[in-house]
């Protein structure tokens, strides 16, 4: 009971204010270390297939998440997507994009643990990250056939209570309660995933955050001239 | 017309003999860290030979530089979406083997063995791993004075629209060095190709530089640039690239490589060029046509008009009798004799060629050899080099500048022989190639003597001009791992290191330069 409570109830505030704020500062203060870490000079070989797949699929299942439990209920709904559409279409994009997921998450790891030369220049953070994020969607994808069990039985209840879940967390009323009745890998999954935002700034996860989508409209070539404007 | 200064060289092939001496003092000074020790922001390559990291020519292989598609200029290895799509893994990367795996030796075994018959040994060790290297298969310079069997050098792309097995035969073998570095281009594929926004073109002298602050090490300058001369850290993983020696280029030293060439090769100096005219000269329809276009966009530094406008650029006095007394300007515009690398990968790069002479000495002695009116100095045809590589490498392939260049050169040397040997001034190979007996002298001067204040006219940058708070910079000059080039201050800092509102005045003083006329008339 106190452990629900201080899982589902106080660790996600504990994980989004570090997650920002850590981010902040590190931005700020760290500039230097703010990148991707990419070793694709020291090694090559299988990274189009395994960084391309872990990559897409990742970004994609982020933004399924993102759909089904942040974005509201009602909006679906008002689009004329009943419960259980909603629900097998998030088990079948989950299974598709979890699985390259899986695949090239799998080949990163292994490289990053096996392949000599990634290994012996991979900080702690560079190990720990890459498995806990494959873990997070192991778990994520066991779920998945407890899903379509529901889904079978016509039944989106626990799909909504972790939607509800959600957000009574963004809107600062958490309801720890709600994930009594969801299934226990259900639960495991959300704290694996809590945790990444957690240590979210103390990895390269934060090159995510500068995404250089402003590349896309930008002029080709930059001058900078050192005379102040402001 | 927008008038901007570059700092520019120009290498003179012809004296260069291939010591390395500018590599050596360039990596003692910016790159002998972790993570660069396989990175030479300055190297000499033997030729032909396919170069450092390999094949870096082929950019069909690359996909360095810039294209034409549809009448319009656009990155070989394809624009912004593309390389948004390929930022996952780039498909154009090089791996660290084809620069070369860095190694050292294992120096401690040479006391530490135990007693033994055989003297012990070092073996090499893997900078990266760690581990003891089996064998050292490819170096920095692997191909140093033509090491290696020819079939391998010959995958050079200069060979491309040639017989070159001919010059597999021993009696046809040419060699040349290629010094190399970031070539500080106009038109700079790297700066283009970086999603952040990290690498930047100085408006003050053209120096193309790293933020390392705003790096993310997306990695696609490095393929971007077709001459391979940005690296990637692969223990910070930023991008780094030479940075010009700017804190010395800065207070007017030349760069560690030009000061300490010992064959007196590199000429260091400003040239001022027309910033309107950049994206027309990059864009020619024919790639034989973009060295005369480069050379176009420079204007003439001794024009009123120019100079008019320069001052109203911006451009101080010193920098424009800099300008009007600059090598480069002698040497690739006033005498031609000077050519930009590879001009064919529309870059404009900013370090130019004096190519190399390169007489057959044993045919001379037979007197085999087609030569000029003095009967000693071969022809430029008859030279040891093929014309059409040099022409590869310096004009995207037409012969008739590089023939034109060449011949200067040679009748500069028989003019010379004449006076010093003969002991009387023959003015007929200068006339044959329409060249004035000053011109024949002043190219002697810069080009045999080569002295230190003819080679190197460097104007000091003018700091306290542009900023309205030098102070800001205090503490920032050099490579630092920080903004070195922007004032360091983050507006939206969580943790604000200091209260601009009371260091700074709020009403601005005017910049120094709008009142500043060039004949200090109006101070």
């Amino acid at each position: 009971m106190y452990l629900t409570k201080l899982i589902f109830g106080i660790y996600p505030y504990i994980a989004l204010t570090v997650f920002v704020i850590g981010s902040w500062i590190r931005f700020d203060n760290e500039q230097y270390t703010w990148k991707t870490d990419s070793s694709q000079l020291l090694s090559k070989s299988g990274m189009m297939i395994a960084s391309n797949l872990f990559h897409v699929g990742i970004i994609m299942i982020f933004f399924g998440h993102f759909a089904g439990l942040v974005l509201p209920h009602a909006l679906w709904l008002g689009l004329g997507i009943s419960d259980l559409a909603h629900q097998w279409v998030a088990i079948i994009a989950g299974l598709i994009f979890g699985v390259m997921c899986l695949i090239g998450g799998s080949m990163l790891w292994y490289r990053r643990m096996y392949n000599p030369r990634v290994r012996i220049n991979s900080r702690r953070s560079d190990v720990f990250i890459i498995t806990w994020l494959m873990l997070t969607l192991i778990l994520g994808l066991i779920t998945v056939p407890f899903s379509i069990g529901h889904a079978n039985k016509g039944d989106p209840a626990v799909m909504l209570a972790l939607a509800e879940w959600v957000k009574s967390i963004l809107l600062f009323s958490p309801r720890p309660e709600l994930m009594d009745q969801v299934d226990p890998i259900f639960r495991a999954h959300i704290f694996f995933g809590m945790t990444v935002f957690l240590v979210f700034p103390f990895t390269r996860l934060v090159h995510i955050l500068t995404a250089p989508f402003n590349y896309l409209g930008r002029a080709y070539q930059i001058v900078r001239t050192k005379r102040r404007t402001a | 017309m927008k008038i901007r200064a570059q700092f520019a060289m120009v290498f003179n092939l012809d004296k260069c003999i291939g010591c390395h001496t500018c590599s050596v003092t360039c990596k003692n000074v910016w790159t002998n860290r972790k993570g660069v020790e396989y990175a030479w922001f300055n190297n000499v390559e033997s030729k032909p030979g396919i170069g450092y990291p390999k094949e870096w020519e082929n950019q069909e292989k690359w996909k360095g530089g810039w294209e034409k598609v549809n009448g319009k200029l656009e990155l070989k290895a394809g624009g912004r979406v593309k390389k948004i799509v390929q930022i996952f893994a780039n498909p154009n990367l090089p791996q660290i083997d084809d620069y070369y795996e860095p190694f050292t030796y294992d120096y401690a075994r040479l006391q530490n063995a135990p007693l033994s018959e055989a003297a012990p040994t070092a073996r090499p060790v893997s900078q990266i791993t760690g581990e003891r290297m089996e064998k050292v298969t490819w170096g920095p310079n692997w191909e140093d004075d033509l090491a290696g069997e020819f079939a391998s050098r010959a995958r050079d792309k200069n060979f491309s629209n040639m017989e070159k097995e001919m010059y597999k035969q021993f009696e046809n073998t040419f060699h040349m060095y290629l010094p190399r570095i970031c070539n500080h281009c106009i038109n700079p594929a790297c700066v283009a190709s970086c999603p952040s926004g990290a690498l930047y073109k100085r408006e003050e002298d053209g120096i193309v530089l790293a933020d390392q602050d705003r790096c993310r090490g997306w990695r696609m300058c490095i393929s971007g640039c077709p001459y391979k001369k940005v690296f990637f850290n692969w223990e910070s993983s930023k991008a780094e690239k030479c940075v010009g020696c700017y804190p010395r280029v800065e207070n007017g030293l030349p760069t560690v490589c030009s000061e300490t060439c010992v064959g007196r090769i590199r000429y260091n100096g400003i040239i001022l060029y027309d910033a309107d005219k950049i994206s027309a000269a990059a864009s020619a329809d024919d790639v034989q046509d973009l060295y005369q276009d480069h050379l176009d966009i420079f204007v003439d530094p001794f024009d009123p008009a120019v100079i008019a406008q320069a001052k109203k650029d911006g451009i101080t006095d010193d920098w424009i009798l800099a300008a009007q007394k600059s090598p480069i300007y002698k040497m690739a515009v006033q005498w031609k004799i000077a050519f930009p690398l590879h001009p064919e990968y529309r870059t404009l790069p900013m370090i130019w060629y004096v190519p190399p002479l390169s007489p057959v000495q044993s045919q001379i002695d037979q007197k085999t050899l087609p030569t000029e009116s003095d009967g000693v100095i071969p022809k430029a045809s008859a030279m040891r080099l093929p014309v059409q590589y040099l022409a590869n490498m310096l004009t995207a392939g037409k012969e008739q500048p590089i023939v034109d260049a060449l011949n200067r050169m040679i009748a500069m040397r028989s003019y010379q022989r004449s006076v010093h040997v003969e002991g009387k001034a023959d003015l007929r190979p200068l006339e044959a190639v329409g060249m004035s007996e000053d011109m024949a002298k002043e190219m002697y001067r810069y080009l045999a003597i080569a002295n230190y204040e003819d080679r190197f006219v460097i104007p000091t940058s003018k700091e306290e001009m542009r900023l309205e708070d030098y102070h800001g910079f205090q503490g920032q000059a050099g490579f630092s791992f920080g903004s070195a080039s922007s004032v360091g201050i983050s507006p939206n800092s969580l943790f604000p290191e200091r209260r601009l509102e009371s260091m700074e005045p709020r009403k601005l003083a005017p910049h120094a330069d709008d009142l500043h006329d060039i004949t200090g008339e109006r101070y």
